[in-house]
């Protein structure tokens, strides 16, 4: 299961960030985070609950405003681009919801072909189709096509989720808890498709959960995310080896010892 | 003793009232942020003209059955109730002149905001709130889609054009209701009561009617998207954006009808 690729780039940050902070009303939630995702790398942000990990990737990809801090995703700084090159900017980059966020009303055939429809004006339905059997046929659920959100597994809606976004070939792609909620075996399965979209369609990716599992199986690099801040950043091994009582537990407890 | 207890009462009063008229007028500020943007959006390049139109589609069919329903029997009711006071004075013959004036002027537009306000209200707070709080509308966004004018323009502008084709329907229908009772009652033929619904009737009942019913369905489609578009707080927030939805479309609703009509009697 563990992955075999090539080292990333790090001469080429795709994302850099420095200096982030926001709140929410009185609680300072990031607390000046610096941060560089390099071309064709799996980043992982580890933390626990509620420590601002969703909130870093919606800033990220402009769902939300920061209150200080520099960000350039792709070559763009976000702070300086106006609402067309956001929308732009957004087509190269792929959000994977924690819960798939997958369109009740429509079909997984309409799911797959609305990002596409709405963003490729000129584009024919031989060519719709052909894109929608790709995806379908990476996330290996090519009988879904005309079924209801609703009738999909936990499991399935993540992947249909991640061939949504797939659809426009993003560079980057923002993974928030792809495995939360699944069973262990679904779960090895979606990091297995993590590794997969990754070397399959060149992407860099963050990906944003507290199970160690997927970090280990995913991750070239861990970053964990304590107190507003990255306090360890490194390989799975690096991150852990410490004696840190804020990062330990969290080791034992996903490990059980 | 008394003193020292009412005292934090009275400031928890002020407090609390304060704090309501804080919410007011802060929520009339986003109300009014919300119709701004509708307009810079709504009509500017791209259209969603196929939306719309599966839109306006959505609302008709939604409220259809209902409003057929209810128009007649509007008519039907309002004709045999007000039969008594006419008859007392031998003038019966003005029913159908009198259930005209009713009917176009105020009735029609107002039931048919009143029936839209509960079905299609209720249902677009509730569809776009559950899309907000399942993140739905923040893919789209990501997705290099604009959900404000995919989602909200679209559904205004549907109940916009729509609630006026729906208003003359429920007339019609409710005059139907008024002629059955009448032809029942005084044996008036369908030609003879057709000329003396349109008798009293004059250009400003039917502009001002139009223009009412226009007022009613941008009413209920951009409070329905607001309640939607910004719900909150889960599942229970889905609740509030229907509820609020209905509640805050109905009230309004009632106040621009209140001033439509001043406004028009001023023409008369």
């Amino acid at each position: 299961m563990k992955k075999v690729k090539a080292a990333a780039d790090h001469s080429n940050p795709v994302i850099s960030i420095r200096g982030l902070k926001k709140s929410f009303e009185d609680y300072a939630v990031l607390r000046g985070i610096d941060l560089d995702l390099y071309a064709g790398e799996n980043l992982v942000v580890l933390g626990r609950s509620g420590t601002g990990k969703s909130v870093l990737i919606k800033i990220i990809s402009g769902l939300l405003s920061p209150d200080e801090g520099e960000i350039t995703v792709l070559g763009h700084n976000l702070a300086q681009i106006t609402e067309k090159q956001l929308q732009e900017l957004r087509i190269r980059i792929g959000f994977s919801f924690q819960n798939s966020a997958l369109y009740d009303s429509m079909t997984v055939r309409k799911n797959l072909e609305f990002p596409l429809v709405r963003n490729r004006k000129n584009i024919t339905k031989t060519e719709i189709n052909t894109a929608v059997e790709t995806v379908l046929d990476a996330v290996g659920l090519s009988q879904t096509i005309n079924q209801m959100p609703s009738e999909l597994s936990g499991g399935q809606r993540k992947r249909i989720g991640i061939a949504r976004t797939l659809i426009l070939n993003p560079e980057v792609m923002l993974y928030d808890e792809p495995t939360a909620g699944l069973d262990p075996i679904t779960c090895i399965e979606i990091n297995d498709l993590i590794n997969e979209v990754q070397q399959r369609f060149n992407t860099s990716s963050i990906i944003i959960t507290h199970d160690l599992t997927c970090a280990k199986q995913t991750g070239d690099r861990i970053a964990m995310l304590l107190d507003g801040q990255f306090q360890r950043t490194g390989t799975f091994d690096e991150v852990f080896d410490t004696t840190d009582p804020r990062v330990k537990p969290f080791y034992d407890y996903n490990f059980i010892q | 003793m008394d003193t020292a207890e009412s005292t934090p009462t009275v400031y928890k009063k002020n407090s609390k009232l304060k704090q309501s008229v804080i919410n007011f007028f802060t929520d009339l500020y986003k109300i009014n942020q919300f119709i701004i943007r509708f307009f810079k959006e709504a009509f500017v390049p791209p259209f969603e003209l196929k939306e719309v139109l599966r839109q306006c589609f959505e609302v008709g069919v939604r409220s259809f059955t209902l409003i057929s329903v209810t128009g007649f029997i509007v008519g039907v009711i309002f004709t045999k109730q007000s039969r008594p006071s006419l008859s007392e004075f031998g003038a019966t013959s003005w029913l159908p002149s009198l259930v005209s004036i009713a009917i176009m002027r105020a009735l029609a537009p107002l039931v048919t905001a009143l029936i839209a306000s509960g079905k299609v209200g209720s249902s677009i707070g509730a569809e776009l709130g559950s899309m907000r709080v399942t993140e739905q509308i923040d893919a789209m966004e990501v997705s290099g889609t604009k959900p404000f004018k995919f989602l909200v323009c679209t559904r205004v502008l549907a109940t916009t054009l729509t609630i006026p084709i729906l208003a003359t329907y429920t007339g019609f229908i409710a005059i139907l209701g008024g002629y059955l009772n009448v032809s029942q009652n005084e044996g008036t033929s369908w030609s003879t009561f057709i000329q003396q619904v349109f008798e009293p009737l004059t250009f400003i009942d039917f502009v001002a009617s139009l223009i009412k019913s226009i007022v009613f369905g941008f009413t209920i489609g951009i409070v329905g998207c607001y309640q939607g578009f910004n719900s909150t707080k889960g599942t229970e927030g889905v609740g509030k954006a229907a509820n609020g939805a209905v509640v805050t479309a109905m009230f309004l609703v009632f106040i621009e009808e209140v001033i439509i009509v001043q406004i028009t009697s001023w023409f008369r």
